[in-house]
């Protein structure tokens, strides 16, 4: 019996363990690379945190890298806890700066915040390298997500069954991909994503771009900067996903990475934004479209 | 742990060895050296002994205080025979998680049991010496795999394999790659504690079956095994405790869409998978459901625990 506890403690424990492993490790990277400074010269001293979307926190932490060497007095932390919590910690003050890879919804700015534009982020819908589907309409997209479509033949490809893949609830890219393809429907005031229920769901852009390898009558969607040669980019009405077409505004499915503040801001955080929204937009434009 | 028991008893006593050389007449009480160190180092096991306690119950407190609320926002009914999981509308349904920590469970349990059974039957009865020397370290490193080991294998050779034969809605991706992965996975617990109980068993009965004129596999279904049922019901027990808790293995290669599934080849997606792909954007009433979907996986452990503390109760 006393085994029996001690095993099932240790059960608990590794379980406990499991469901908090993935966003510890999150937070462990970004707070890894704090950029420790003791210099106190002429300069602005200080502590700026930044915490929000998993999608802009690489981008915020090069930043505050480069920002290290010219602000040695500023030391910035920048943590990946997602979008939603980013704005909430922007909004109770918990974080100086709230990161979101989506648009601010209605009642998140209502309460005042400001934002920021960071950078623009297309989302492109991707098939398997061996799919001959190169175009398709926005309408079509919608369709084979909701399930209207399934077989490839009816919109020119094999006459094989369409295996879509989405995201897990709550990700910023999935927010953003059923808001812009509208896969949602009003349902007693509740926003009802209309998404086909046998949708296989990958944790992570990473997980998507492995499946969309591996299964060849997949459909996806990923972040412009995850997108490589394993997988091909569909058009959607006839634009392709580039940073060109998403800086035009020709390629519709793109969003905004934002940085949200909550009134007066201190001196250091400021000069991290200025540098951010400035000299910072090189590194943006290594993955992402710089606004600049 | 016992070095640092060992160390502090060890520190403590010197200790008392100074005060009592400074106050030799405060000496009322005949407590020798050898007596302050055994009190001190039982109280160090007794604290270390605590921590696993002190564990489960904080543990299981948490769980309960941080999903029960949600539970009864969104009410048992809904909550546990709601078949929608729609956190961004609100929705929060996870029978199809439950039916699919079943049913997963279950698949584990068909193809990991035959095959633990009777592999220990074979350790302890067929295999030769040298055939045990590979067998044994096999099953240990069996054990020893981490389980994301497991679920990329899945995903890079079962989940494939599956596509191409079977084909399915989530283009291998399924209950059954889900099953085969666990049914692997549980072999090692199932193996040890049945070769443990069929090794227990009093060579008598053997001996008995065989002066009886039975044979040597008709001994091993009728006498061995149901003599040592208990300990095969444990193993069985643990094994399905292992299935049900694990996360990463299945995840990889599940699938995870939110349906009740209808074939062993449609996905499917287990409670312990919802937590923890989930749990990283979660906020608000959705973290509270996800701890809820802990809550009645709890339940579901807790259940496990006690069917086999009744089944090694019974049989003593």
């Amino acid at each position: 019996m006393k085994k029996l506890i001690a095993g099932l403690c240790i059960l608990a424990m590794a379980f406990s363990m499991t469901a908090c492993g993935s966003s510890d490790t999150a937070s462990d990277n970004g707070t890894a690379q704090e950029t420790e400074q003791s210099g106190t010269e002429e300069g602005v001293t200080g502590t700026v945190s930044v915490v929000g979307s998993t999608t802009v926190q690489p981008v915020a932490q090069s930043i505050a890298d480069e920002f290290a060497s010219v602000e040695p007095g500023i030391s910035v932390e920048v943590q990946g806890v997602g979008s939603s919590a980013g704005i909430k910690a922007a909004i109770d003050g918990t974080a100086d700066i709230g990161a979101s890879s989506r648009e601010l919804k209605e009642e998140e700015k209502a309460t005042g915040i400001t934002e920021h534009v960071l950078a623009y982020d297309g989302i492109a819908v991707v098939v398997n390298t061996a799919n001959p589907v190169k175009d398709l309409d926005s309408e079509t997209v919608k369709k084979i997500f909701e399930g209207e479509i399934t077989n490839w033949k009816e919109v020119g490809g094999n006459d094989e069954d369409i295996v879509v893949i989405s995201r897990e609830s709550g990700s910023g890219t999935r927010d953003a991909f059923e808001e812009m393809m509208e896969l949602t429907e009003e349902v007693d005031g509740k926003a009802i994503p209309t998404l086909r229920e046998d949708a296989l769901i990958c944790e992570g852009n990473g997980a998507v771009k492995a499946s969309v390898a591996s299964k060849t009558n997949s459909i996806a969607y990923l972040s412009l900067g995850y997108v490589d040669d394993t997988m091909n980019t569909v058009s959607i009405d006839g634009v392709a996903p580039t940073v060109e077409t998403v800086k035009s505004g020709e390629y519709k499915i793109s969003r905004p990475l934002l940085l949200v503040t909550n009134g007066e801001v201190s001196e250091a955080t400021q000069k991290y934004l200025d540098y951010c929204l400035d000299e910072g937009q090189t590194i943006v434009s290594e993955n992402y479209i710089s606004i600049k | 742990m016992n070095g640092n028991a060992l160390g502090g008893a060890i520190q403590n006593g010197y200790e008392k060895v100074n005060m009592m050389d400074k106050e030799p007449q405060k000496k009322t009480k005949k407590l020798t050296l050898s007596d302050i160190y055994e009190i001190i180092a039982k109280i160090i096991f007794l604290l270390c002994a605590g921590v696993s306690v002190f564990g489960v119950c904080i543990i299981t407190f948490y769980i309960f205080v941080m999903g029960l609320p949600a539970i009864f926002e969104i009410g048992i009914a809904d909550f546990i025979a709601g078949t929608k999981w729609m956190p961004s509308a609100e929705i929060f349904g996870i029978l199809p998680m439950i039916i699919g920590s079943v049913y997963v469970t279950i698949g584990a349990v068909i193809i990991g049991v035959p095959v633990g059974i009777l592999t220990s039957v074979y350790m302890s009865e067929y295999a030769p010496k040298p055939i045990l020397k590979i067998l044994n370290p096999a099953v240990e490193l069996l054990a020893g795999i981490p389980s994301v080991v497991y679920g990329f294998f899945g995903l890079v050779v079962i989940v494939p394999l599956i596509n191409d034969t079977l084909g399915g809605k989530g283009a291998g991706s399924s209950l059954l790659a889900a099953s085969i992965i666990l049914g692997v996975m549980i072999l090692p617990t199932i193996i040890t504690t049945t070769k443990t109980a069929l090794s227990a068993v009093p060579k008598k009965y053997k001996e008995g079956a065989y002066a009886l004129g039975a044979t040597k596999v008709h001994t091993i279904f009728t006498v061995l095994i149901p003599a040592a049922k208990s300990g095969v019901f444990s193993g069985i027990v643990l094994g399905i405790g292992r299935a049900i808790g694990e996360t990463m293995a299945v995840i990889l290669v599940a699938g995870n869409s939110v349906i009740i599934p209808e074939s062993i080849t449609d996905p499917v997606r287990t409670m312990t998978a919802n937590i923890a792909i989930e749990m990283g954007y979660s906020t608000g009433l959705h973290q509270e459901a996800l701890f809820a979907t802990g809550v009645i996986l709890f339940v579901f452990i807790m259940s496990l625990n006690v069917v086999l503390h009744f089944i090694q109760k019974k049989e003593g």
